[in-house]
């Protein structure tokens, strides 16, 4: 269910946290989980539930508390607009509409090609930069609609590289 | 003015959060005071007090008295946690002093182990700040191998572990004890206080958690003399403090300067407002702050003491500004939006009480309000207000209770006239 890899990255994980706290890592393996497998599915879930040895119930629990774990299959790149006030000041309406005009889809929703899942979240974390996105591991700050026009096109170019 | 010369003093540095650039600046000279010509904890804990370093986490509670709190000869592991879960919208320092300085807060919590007896730390990072985790990961290892973390700490027997815990997505973990649960893989909901952690922590262990900023400013503490950082700032309120200005502003960004800054200094070095444009209104520490208005604000100055006595807080020192072009109840309704986001829910005044807060002020910013509903707002926050476990359900409260207050008419106006009086929205 687990690769070698992500095993071998829970079991670096596990070694921070006391002998008698496995439940500690369970944070890291859910993200762990999701990255391999794009999304945590129930299967997904109670196998992490086993190799931690905790009730499956403690695993869901968690899973769906946390805003950053997918339940359900996202798009290949979601793009998270920050909405909070500090982005808001700075337009973040205009460019979530402008994403979602481009992209043909409204925020929550996945392009039918699966490429992207356009989301509003709240504060990330980088006000000064508003407004902002974050997409995947990376920040992209002091956004404008010929700077996001230019970020499309360039994730969608991974893309191609990846097929 | 002393700019920039405690917690981002290297910024400005090429490769600033390399071990070899902090060292060069005297980084990690306070621990080698510390342990080699063996300063006392309680020398440290009492420089600490001396230095009026309060919480930079926001609610400003004094460092030494709180690290003086950790019981001395328990059994088991006593623990040090720091937070960098920096979620409330307007606060963006802990990442900058993660992307520049993480060796500054790294050596100033192995200081505080070390006047506190902690063998373990986490840093609890928010799950989103994958660049952040990966500059504090790159930093503990450069730590490790040159022997200032792990066993026997430059050949002394001091030993203490720290390692990065990454959140998942949650505001409210930043509450000191819902990150503890996070930190034991359950989900983020607020414990009761009393106990506090120093007394039941970190699996039930006496723990003390601070803020990135608070760890950050130590090492200068114990290489300068708290005396040198108390007079910073000003009694009460030592050192320099990092300002987030954000908003209506024309150079956004992180201000470190002395505690008493007039406002007025600190706005002009954000770059001022737009051209053309009036002040209308100040958050001065986060939007859990009560808002204060424009021309009040201009007469403050930037310390734990003058923002109380004008009606809001210090807080974590994130100044959203708010000029003319948009309308009030717009802005305050994007703010209980959050709020009702992040209740965890486990409060019935928390959780149905900010989605009645943010449901009548979208009914307001809609046009559908009635004339009751300012009576209506204020009543429920007066129910919400001290009735819950943690402060985010009076954080949630204090934009829009003070909002009705200073901009009454504002809100009237909108009741009347089914819309805003300022035509713009934002920007
Ligand atoms: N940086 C950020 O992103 C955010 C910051 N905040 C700030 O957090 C503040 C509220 O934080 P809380 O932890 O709820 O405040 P608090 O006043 O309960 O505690 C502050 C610190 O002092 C300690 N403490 C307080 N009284 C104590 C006592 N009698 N004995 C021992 N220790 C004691 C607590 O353990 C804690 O570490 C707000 O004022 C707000 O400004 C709120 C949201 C986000
Ligand atoms: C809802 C809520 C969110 C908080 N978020 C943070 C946070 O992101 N970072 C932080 O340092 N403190 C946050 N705090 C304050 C912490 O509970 C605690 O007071 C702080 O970490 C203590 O460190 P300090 O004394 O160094 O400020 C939050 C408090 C509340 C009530
Ligand atoms: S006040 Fe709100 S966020 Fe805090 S514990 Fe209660 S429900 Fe949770
Ligand atoms: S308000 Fe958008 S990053 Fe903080």
């Amino acid at each position: 269910m687990l690769s070698e890899k992500s095993l071998a990255e829970i079991a670096r994980e596990r070694a921070k946290y006391p002998a008698d706290q496995a439940r500690s890592v369970l944070l890291a393996a859910l993200r762990i989980a999701q990255e391999e497998h794009g999304y945590l599915s129930d299967a997904v879930m109670e196998h992490i539930a086993g190799l931690l040895g905790i009730p499956a119930i403690q695993v869901y629990e968690a899973a769906t508390f946390y805003s950053m774990y997918d339940l359900q299959p996202v798009g290949r790149h979601k793009l998270c607009v920050c909405g909070s006030v500090s982005c808001f000041l700075n337009g973040s309406d205009a460019i979530l509409q402008h994403l979602s005009e481009r992209l043909g889809v409204s925020p929550g929703e996945t392009t039918a090609d699966g490429l992207f899942t356009l989301q509003e979240v709240e504060c990330l974390g980088a006000c000064k930069d508003a407004p902002m996105l974050q997409v995947g591991d990376h920040y992209y700050e002091n956004l404008t609609q010929e700077s996001l026009d230019a970020l499309l096109a360039k994730l969608r170019g991974e893309s191609d590289d990846v097929r | 003015m002393f700019v920039n010369g405690v917690t981002l003093q290297n910024r400005g540095l090429p490769d600033s959060h390399r071990l070899s650039v902090y060292a060069g600046t005297g980084g990690y000279d306070a621990l080698r005071r510390v342990l080699l010509d063996s300063m006392a904890p309680d020398q440290i804990i009492s420089e600490i007090k001396k230095s009026a370093l309060r919480g930079r986490g926001g609610a400003g509670f004094p460092t030494g008295l709180k690290w003086s709190f950790m019981p001395k000869g328990v059994t088991g592991t006593k623990y040090l946690l720091c937070n960098a879960d920096e979620g409330e919208p307007g606060t963006c320092k802990d990442r900058d002093i993660m992307r520049y300085e993480p060796h500054r807060l790294i050596e100033g919590m192995i200081i505080g182990a070390y006047a506190m007896g902690a063998s373990t730390g986490y840093i609890f990072i928010r799950g989103e700040f994958v660049e952040p985790i990966h500059i504090v990961e790159g930093a503990l290892e450069e730590a490790y191998a040159k022997g200032y973390l792990g066993q026997n700490i430059l050949g002394t027997d001091f030993s203490f572990d720290l390692y990065v815990h990454r959140g998942a997505g949650a505001y409210i973990c930043g509450e000191e004890t819902a990150l503890m649960e996070a930190l034991e893989g359950k989900k983020g909901q607020p414990r009761f206080k009393p106990p506090f952690p120093a007394s039941y922590g970190l699996y039930g262990q006496p723990t003390t958690i601070n803020n990135v900023e608070t760890f950050a400013s130590v090492p200068s503490i114990i290489a300068k003399g708290g005396e040198w950082f108390l007079n910073l700032g000003k009694p009460n309120n030592g050192g320099t403090k990092i300002f987030s200005v954000t908003g209506h502003v024309q150079r956004p960004g992180n201000y470190e300067v002395p505690m008493g800054t007039p406002f007025k200094e600190l706005l002009e070095m954000a770059g001022g407002l737009r051209p053309g444009r009036q002040l209308k209104a100040v958050i001065p520490g986060g939007t859990s702050t009560p808002m204060v208005g424009g021309e009040a604000m201009m007469a403050v100055t930037m310390d734990y003491d003058s923002i109380a006595k004008s009606g809001s807080a210090l807080g974590a020192g994130s100044v959203i500004v708010i000029d003319d072009s948009v309308c009030i109840v717009k802005v305050v309704e994007r703010i209980a939006r959050f709020y009702m986001h992040e209740s965890c829910g486990q409060c019935t005044p928390c959780r149905e009480g900010m989605g009645w807060l943010w449901r009548v002020m979208h009914r307001l910013e809609n046009g559908q309000g009635r004339e009751e509903d300012l009576q209506l707002l204020l009543d429920v926050g007066s129910r919400i207000e001290g009735r819950t476990i943690c402060a985010l359900a009076d954080g949630g409260v204090a934009p829009v209770v003070s909002s009705v207050r200073l901009f009454r008419e504002e809100y009237e106006y909108h009741i009347r006239h089914k819309h805003c009086l300022v035509d713009g929205g934002a920007v």
